[in-house]
């Protein structure tokens, strides 16, 4: 391996998006990688997960005597209630994604196209059961999108894209992207790259991405 | 007097007829009324349409009930899960027809048909598949597609308490689809972990109010 960077872990990942939710921020995650950000929450700032099935106040994963299988997260994994935790149905978690009422959502993705449209219920495979869940909503509820994906697919091709080709979860809908080599900003006129690994040319880092990033905010 | 409490599980779903629409409570596992899908599977209809969040895991719930070649249709926002292959199998080859709803839609189509709204407009799935075939409109300054109100012939739900007017209260993110789900059918039918006399309920702490509940059945407590 000639390459001079580290990639950022899941772990890392999850500790960059963390930085960037302000103290007191209503924050939805949903399944899948961004589900670990509930284990990197800092002590000096409070945060509160909303649980798209229900749960405001969500806690981490549950063990051992804490386990119940009534309270799970949007993964279906077992988790705990913090104090101050509140329970409502499904209409009310709905209206309260769609109604504006979440700062920021932390979705993974398939692809993200430069103007933010996000891709990231299903892929073009004809053979895979598709699933949509709560994404289409959160993804259009949500204050601010956070997404958060390696940034090259299994197959080495960037997830960064001019216009998404597989079938999209929302138009114009994400604010942020987290990657195992860097953080951008979806602008008006296209990625803006926030910050990079060490190690990682903006020109290396926009060869692998096969799209134009920009260095600057404006200019 | 009112009295809602049926004798059994197996008598609470004993009319439900082939070809029925029935919702089903529950997120995953969580919520989910697995006695009354078991009584359902013994009792043999046929040609079923299922609402519910998911389409069932493992060979329990819903995974029976399809695995046991009841169900027809499936209308849900999330059939993929560990364990869903009961579904997987028969969806591929063409067995079972699938609706896909964004969960919020999924949740918003269920109350309005409860609260009487013929159909809403909503941003979720503009731009996307969702939107195919659907009227939209642009609101607020952004489009919004047309939902239609989704109505059951039966809602089957998981609750804690009940009582004989059909009160009942749930347990922690159980409570999910349920309350929404009860509003929306015909015939509601809750299975209860324990049936309290009138009153034991605290009216504060009634999540779904009677009015919504035609039948109360206890779960029988399960071997640890």
């Amino acid at each position: 391996m000639s390459t001079g960077y580290t990639r950022r872990s899941i772990t890392q990942i999850a500790q960059r998006i963390v930085q960037d939710i302000p103290d007191g921020a209503y924050v939805n995650l949903g399944i899948g990688q961004p589900m670990i950000i509930a284990n990197h929450l800092p002590d000096d700032k409070e945060i509160i997960i909303q649980s798209e099935n229900g749960i405001l106040g969500m806690g981490p994963v549950a063990s051992g005597d804490e386990i119940d299988p009534e309270l799970v997260n949007a993964g279906k994994q077992n988790v705990t209630l913090l104090k101050g935790g509140a329970i409502f149905h499904h209409g009310d978690s709905f209206g309260m994604i769609r109604g504006g009422h979440i700062d920021i959502c932390v979705l993974g993705a398939f692809q993200v196209s430069a103007t933010g449209d996000l891709a990231n219920w299903r892929t073009l495979d004809r053979d895979a059961i598709p699933g949509v869940g709560g994404a289409m909503d959160l993804a259009k509820g949500a204050k601010r999108v956070f997404v958060m994906m390696e940034h090259l697919s299994k197959s080495g091709e960037s997830k960064l894209v001019q216009h998404c080709t597989y079938p999209l979860t929302g138009v114009k809908v994400v604010d942020m992207v987290y990657t195992d080599l860097a953080t951008l900003q979806v602008t008006p006129r296209g990625f803006f790259v926030v910050d990079r690994v060490d190690g990682l040319s903006h020109a290396e880092l926009e060869s692998l991405s096969n799209i134009k990033l920009w260095e600057t905010q404006d200019d | 007097m009112i009295n809602k409490i049926v004798p059994s599980l197996a008598e609470a779903v004993a009319d439900i007829p082939d070809g029925a629409k029935v919702m089903v409570s529950g997120f995953g596992g969580a919520g989910l009324p697995t006695q009354l899908l078991d009584a359902l599977v013994e009792q043999g209809a046929k040609n079923l349409t299922i609402i519910s969040n998911n389409a069932g895991s493992g060979g329990v719930g819903i995974a029976k009930l399809v695995l046991a070649g009841q169900v027809r249709k499936v209308i849900c926002s999330f059939p993929r899960q560990p364990g869903s292959s009961a579904f997987d199998t028969l969806f591929r080859s063409g067995a079972i027809e699938l609706e896909l709803v964004p969960q919020g839609t999924l949740a918003e189509r269920i109350r309005a048909a409860g609260a009487g709204i013929g159909a809403f407009f909503t941003p979720t799935g503009a731009g996307t598949e969702m939107a195919v075939g659907k009227e939209s409109r642009i609101l607020d300054g952004e489009e919004q597609i047309l939902e239609h109100a989704l109505r059951a012939d039966y809602a089957l739900v998981k609750a804690d308490l009940g009582d004989r007017w059909g009160n009942l209260t749930y347990r922690r993110s159980g409570r999910n689809f349920g309350p929404l789900m009860a509003t929306a059918a015909r015939c509601t039918i809750a299975q209860v972990r324990e049936i309290v006399p009138l009153g034991d309920i605290d009216p504060e702490q009634v999540i779904t109010p009677g009015i919504y509940v035609q039948r109360v059945a206890l779960a029988e407590r399960s071997p640890a």
